[in-house]
């Protein structure tokens, strides 16, 4: 019986145990790994995955799965850049359109919004499988970024707008500013609220939540969307940190946050799991990033160790549901 | 041939089948038949491999057997034609009937030539002119029924059962069908022929077996019987439930349904529900008895909204016209629907019994726009309570409990929407005798409040036990309705029996 609970307490805590065995291995294989300016930097680089891998959580727990993150990221980055930068122009009428830091930004969060909206209407207009849908909407967004930057970096920002991205604020980096409190909203969101339970409840079984009287196309509409607006959020963030939109940027990115995800404890056939697990395991990503490269693993080795740890995570946590 | 010696078979908590023996003879066609949950499917997933933990004996050509598993029972020569077909939609004819024992050249390919003749042989045997290399999905349900015999005959099989093969096909095609049944039985193979169609048994069979509540009560030969004795003996039963007392006084029309239409998934100038009209009146129990097909669970899923665009109706509710087009427009409406298959469309297994009760009304348990915590324990204990539902907790997953205890969740999570009428859908099917009776003192006591109940049953004597008035159902229609104090189990399997064209014939 104690042995019982022990166990449970054990595959509760698993990546955070998990996490800190990988500090541990790392501090004492690193001398600068345990360091506060190290620390910070592991957080910075996380918490972009972290914006990304919150909607993505939401999906996966109606069991769906979103391809388009990293596109979109890179279109709204490139979005809100270009607007800053630039404005409108239309040359027909001899207009110009401004943009301030705001609207900019605004501009770039409802861009993201409206593919996710997309995403999910095409999804549950027309019963595209998620997978599909939203592969289609990764190539259209990546297409779409080409055609705004014309294929080259939009750059020179100005200060302001480079605070999201690398600025400080009580003593902690901006980006984890903001990331922090989106997952204190998703936390509220998925556990406290009728849009979070029925989440839960159609990635559980979506035909008893249609019986219920859940309107499930419009859930998954929101979700797709809201999980469109996080990814605009972290396009913002990368484009400020580096000081420029890149075509490519986000490359892959939907990957990563799949990873954090599926390490953090969300099954991918929906219904269980939640936020925090998913922070835990974008942070054993961005750690064992960071690590590698600090202990000069060739970046080669680096994707082969990270594909194997997604793996072990996958196995241990089916091992431990099926012994529930 | 074949004979089976006091089978019995378990499940956890139920006795599908109780020392069931029955023969079956070379060269003969006996019928299985039984009410629906008699224990048929049961005994033929025994017969075929499916399950292999049983107690009794099956002799085959005078040896025991047992098989372990569906392909071993082919190979030795029983072969089953399950109702739902088994057939891979996108593979030809030869892929389908070669499936899983493919002939191989002696370089390791496929021998195609040699399983097309092979095909061809069987096709002609059974007199179907389509090529072997057809699409199956090209093929009439019909057609396919005989590409599933053509499967079974590859094997060379002595005993074939045949699930109810005529419920798909159309007169032309079962005409085919009886003429390819003929053949086989000249052949010498011993053929099970389950069917509700009682008419086609005479027209067929040789000797029949009755199945009654995991009891095999009678058999014997088909002739100088009558179909009105078989019905006699698929019931045969004394009724000891308690009958509800009627209630005379009743408080005016509740919910009332007119000319509903279905149309048919798949054939669309074919209608599954067909000019259905009803009402319910306040604190009336109305029951619905129909056999499989008869288009009982359709006609509450309509009611409830799921299929608006392929439906047409005018529904009622104290008075009021109501446009049901989703679920929650039903739930508005003041109609809750405790559906067929719990862990498929009522509960998420995966959540516990707090969470699935407090499902229907979280708009009620909200504070501040949070969920209330408090809110919600407080509605789950009341209902745990209220229903008995045995659970350590209420943080227990509904995946944990006993079936019973299942569907009074679902009847709870139903009940806190405060409906005026409540459809129920077999909600006593896979539960034991102890939790059945507990439902129906639940439904009765909630009908004495004046909610309104359509009770939707496959089980006779529990339809009579708790209903006030019932309707019965056969081939999507309403075909007979009774006062509960006039109705026998007689005159409603009657009315049950879908009509096919040998009626006249007899």
């Amino acid at each position: 019986m104690n042995l019982q609970i022990h166990r449970a307490t054990l595959i509760r805590f698993q990546s955070l145990i998990a996490l800190f065995l990988l500090c541990l291995a790392l501090s004492i294989l690193s001398d600068k790994f345990l360091t506060v300016s190290n620390a910070w930097n592991v957080m910075r680089q996380v918490s972009v995955n972290i914006c990304i891998s919150t909607g993505m959580t939401l999906i996966v727990l109606t069991a769906g799965i979103d391809l388009s993150v990293g596109s979109v990221l890179a279109l709204c980055g490139a979005i809100t850049a270009g607007l800053l930068k630039n404005g409108i122009a239309f040359p027909a009428g001899n207009l110009f359109i401004g943009f301030t830091l705001l609207g900019a930004l605004l501009a770039g969060v409802l861009t993201g919004s409206v593919l996710g909206a997309f995403n999910g209407w095409a999804i549950t207009r027309f019963k595209v499988p998620p997978f599909v849908a939203t592969l289609a909407m990764l190539t259209i967004a990546r297409g779409l970024t080409m055609l705004w930057t014309q294929g080259f970096p939009i750059s020179g920002l100005g200060d302001t707008f480079l605070f999201f991205g690398t600025g400080w604020f009580l003593g902690i980096p901006v980006p984890v500013w903001i990331s922090g409190i989106i997952v204190v909203i998703a936390v509220i969101l998925t556990s406290k609220t009728r849009l979070g339970r029925y989440i839960y409840a159609i990635g559980g079984n979506e035909s008893a939540s249609k019986l219920s009287g859940i309107n499930v196309s419009r859930v998954k509409i929101t979700v797709y969307t809201i999980a469109g607006a996080l990814a605009a959020i972290g396009g913002i963030l990368v484009t400020s940190r580096l000081d420029s939109a890149q075509p490519n940027a986000g490359t892959s990115y939907e990957l990563d946050s799949i990873a954090a995800v599926v390490i953090g404890g969300t099954s991918l056939s929906g219904g269980r799991g939640n936020i925090l697990g998913t922070v835990q395991g974008a942070i054993i990503i961005g750690v064992l990033n960071n690590g590698l490269v600090l202990l000069n693993v060739s970046p080669f080795w680096q994707q082969v160790v990270k594909g194997f740890v997604i793996l072990l995570a996958v196995i241990i946590d089916k091992s431990n549901s099926k012994n529930d | 041939m074949l004979k089976v010696d006091k089978i019995t078979k378990r499940f956890p908590g139920v006795l599908a089948l109780e020392d069931v023996s029955l023969t079956l003879e070379a060269g003969k066609i006996t019928a299985l038949i039984g009410e629906n949950g008699a224990g048929k499917s049961t005994l033929m997933k025994v017969l075929s491999g499916i399950y292999q933990d049983y107690e009794g004996q099956i002799i085959f050509k005078n040896e025991v057997v047992h098989f372990a598993n569906p392909k071993d029972a082919q190979e030795q020569g029983i072969a089953i034609i399950h109702q739902e077909l088994n057939l891979i939609p996108y593979l030809s004819i030869t892929e389908n009937i070669f499936l899983g024992r493919e002939l191989i050249t002696q370089y390791g390919t496929l021998d195609k030539r040699k399983m097309k003749v092979r095909t061809q042989e069987l096709l002609d045997m059974l007199k179907m002119s389509v090529k072997p290399e057809t699409l199956v999905a090209g093929l009439k349900v019909g057609q396919q029924q005989v590409v599933e015999i053509a499967k079974a005959l590859l094997t060379d099989s002595d005993v074939i059962i045949m699930d109810e093969p005529t419920s798909a096909i159309t007169e032309s095609e079962v005409e085919v069908l009886f003429k390819i049944i003929d053949d086989l039985k000249n052949q010498n193979k011993a053929i099970v022929y389950v069917s509700h169609k009682l008419d086609e048994l005479f027209r067929i069979a040789d000797h029949y077996v009755v199945l009654r509540d995991g009891k095999s009560v009678e058999s014997g030969k088909m002739e100088g019987i009558t179909q009105d004795l078989l019905i006699q003996k698929m019931i045969g039963r004394n009724v000891q439930v308690h009958r509800k007392v009627p209630i005379e006084t009743k408080e005016g029309v509740l919910f009332s349904v007119k000319r509903l239409f279905l149309k048919h998934p798949v054939r669309s100038r074919e209608y599954m529900l067909k000019n259905i009209s009803f009402s319910v009146n306040k604190g009336e129990i109305v029951g619905i008895f129909g056999l499989m097909g008869a288009g009982r669970t359709e006609l509450l899923e309509t009611i409830f909204g799921l299929h608006p665009s392929v439906s047409t109706s005018e529904i009622h509710v104290d008075h009021t016209r109501m446009i049901i087009n989703t679920p929650a427009d039903a739930i508005k409406a003041g109609l809750a629907l405790v559906p067929e298959d719990r862990k498929k469309d009522g509960l998420v297994l995966g959540m516990d019994v707090k969470t699935n009760i407090c499902l229907t009304t979280l708009s009620d348990l909200e504070k501040r726009g949070l969920l209330s915590d408090s809110k919600e324990s407080q509605l789950s204990e009341k209902y745990i309570e209220a229903l008995k539902i045995k659970t350590s907790s209420p943080q227990q997953l509904a995946g944990n409990l006993s079936g019973g205890n299942q569907q009074k969740i679902v009847l709870a999570k139903w009940l806190a929407t405060k409906p005026k009428l409540l459809l129920l859908d077999e909600p006593t099917r896979g539960i034991d005798i102890h939790a059945k009776s507990e439902i129906y003192k639940l439904i009765i006591g909630l009908a004495d409040t004046g909610m309104g109940i359509i009770f939707v049953s496959s089980e006779l004597p529990e339809i009579l036990a708790v209903s006030d008035r019932i309707l019965v159902m056969a081939d999507g229609a309403v075909t007979a309705e009774f006062n509960s104090s006039d109705a026998t189990e007689d005159a409603i399997l009657r009315a049950a029996i879908p009509k096919s064209v040998y009626e006249n014939q007899l």
